[in-house]
């Protein structure tokens, strides 16, 4: 006994440092796996507190920007409202549409910290449990994809970013139903890449991704990017790289994407498992 | 003592502060940042008891770590140097076991400094972003990153050393 204790008095600095090294790297570990909650995120609300006060100060130089992507979703969406309209205008007769069903609901969000050049990067936002935000919701831009809700506390919430080994995006090609993931080698945060598309896709270089229809997270055909190269060996793609359109070191505000029938749709996939 | 305890709470904040405030959005060429913050480990003062300089390095990486999602990367290398500073101490400055009460950093010859800034900030930067990417298959990114943000960290590490530290004492 006495020897134990002997033992352990002369090599404590040793097995405190291997303790704390055991944490660290159980911490690492658990970082490197997704779909588990994180005890180590900017969710929280002291470091998400810190953030916003110092994104209070950081915003006014981005104003101009801001305002500039505001006045064009604005045009977008007039345009998308005229166009309705003229199409209501030669109907003469009212239609009382009982199909009618909101599948999406959206939520504003700021971002108060974003990353975007490491291995796996991470974005915080200024909305949490309290205003209606969940674990994975898909999060969008008026002109692209951002990523998937990963932490939610009272007020903050983090975001998984498309720039992470941990993503994996279900999407499409424009004006066609070839599905694909969409994924990062950690490389450039103006390029990702795709997975899994089939010979049968047909992929030209240029060709628009979407987001695809397949998942509950986003809604179907948001653009996501552009094909800038794509090899062909032995009838199956290789390395397609796209322009991501989101330029994701520059992000203020963004829209959480809240899948009024996610529940509905997940649980009847889970009766086939 | 208060004083001291004072002195290394401002220094602990300080860096943080100045880590995630400034240093983690340099961004050089798209994806480079000094990590200066870990100059707290190189001027704890050095003593025979060593479970505070333990204790604090994993909790100021832990802390960096809680604000860029890094899970525990920093904490972890953080506190791999904090515990071999020692041995590196008495390679590069010849210091023997009897000198650690009467040792201070700002009395030994520059060159021997800078090469003890620049060991451990090497072998940080190369554990932190083996344990980023922990991947073999990126070796080459991450010797990369290591190299880079090693001279980046220790440009900044003694221009911010020979501008506060040294003159101060």
């Amino acid at each position: 006994m006495q020897q134990i204790i002997n033992f352990l008095i002369r090599n404590r600095y040793l097995l405190l440092f291997l303790l704390l090294e055991i944490i660290a790297l159980f911490f690492v570990i658990q970082s490197h796996s997704y779909h588990k909650s994180k005890f180590i995120s900017s969710s929280n609300s002291i470091v998400g507190g810190i953030y916003t006060k110092t994104n209070n100060i950081s915003n006014y130089f981005s104003l101009a920007k801001e305002n500039h992507q505001l006045a064009e979703e604005n045009t977008n969406l007039r345009n998308l409202l005229a166009r309705r309209n003229s199409t209501i205008d030669s109907v003469i007769h009212k239609v009382t549409d009982t199909i009618y069903h909101q599948e999406y609901h959206y939520i504003t969000a700021k971002i108060i910290n974003n990353s975007y050049a490491k291995r796996n990067n991470y974005l915080t936002i200024n909305k949490g449990l309290k205003h209606g935000i969940h674990k994975d919701m898909g999060v969008i831009l008026p002109n692209g994809i951002v990523g998937v809700i990963q932490d939610v506390s009272q007020n903050f919430a983090t975001i998984l970013s498309l720039l992470n080994e941990n993503s994996k995006i279900n999407v499409g090609v424009k004006n066609n139903n070839h599905f694909g993931t969409l994924a990062w080698n950690g490389k450039s945060y103006e390029e990702a890449q795709l997975l899994d598309f089939p010979r049968r896709a047909a992929l030209k270089i240029g060709d628009t991704i979407v987001t695809g229809g397949k998942s509950v997270l986003f809604p179907e055909g948001i653009p996501v990017g552009i094909i800038k190269s794509l090899n062909l060996r032995n009838n199956y793609y290789e390395n397609i790289t796209i322009t991501l359109l989101t330029d994701m070191s520059n992000l203020g505000y963004v829209y959480v994407v809240n899948n009024i029938d996610k529940k509905e749709i997940e649980n009847l996939e889970k009766k086939h498992e | 003592m208060s004083n001291i305890f004072f002195s290394h709470a401002f220094r602990f904040v300080g860096l943080v502060f100045l880590q995630i405030l400034i240093f983690n959005n340099i961004n050089l060429f798209g994806y480079l940042n000094p990590y200066p913050y870990i100059a707290f480990v190189f001027l704890f003062p050095f003593k025979k008891e060593r479970s505070a300089l333990l204790i604090l390095s994993f909790l100021i990486g832990l802390t960096i770590d809680f604000f860029t999602d890094s899970g525990g990367i920093h904490a972890a290398s953080t506190l791999f140097i904090a515990y071999f500073r020692l041995y590196f101490v008495r390679l590069i400055l010849r210091k023997s076991e009897f000198e650690y009460y009467t040792f201070q950093i700002t009395s030994i010859s520059v060159d021997k400094v800078l090469m003890y800034f620049f060991v451990l900030i090497l072998i940080h930067h190369f554990m932190m972003f083996s344990l980023e990417f922990f991947d073999i298959q990126s070796i080459f990114e991450i010797l990369k990153r290591t190299l880079l943000s090693t001279i980046f960290t220790f440009l900044v590490t003694i221009f911010g050393y020979f501008i506060l530290v040294s003159k101060s004492k």
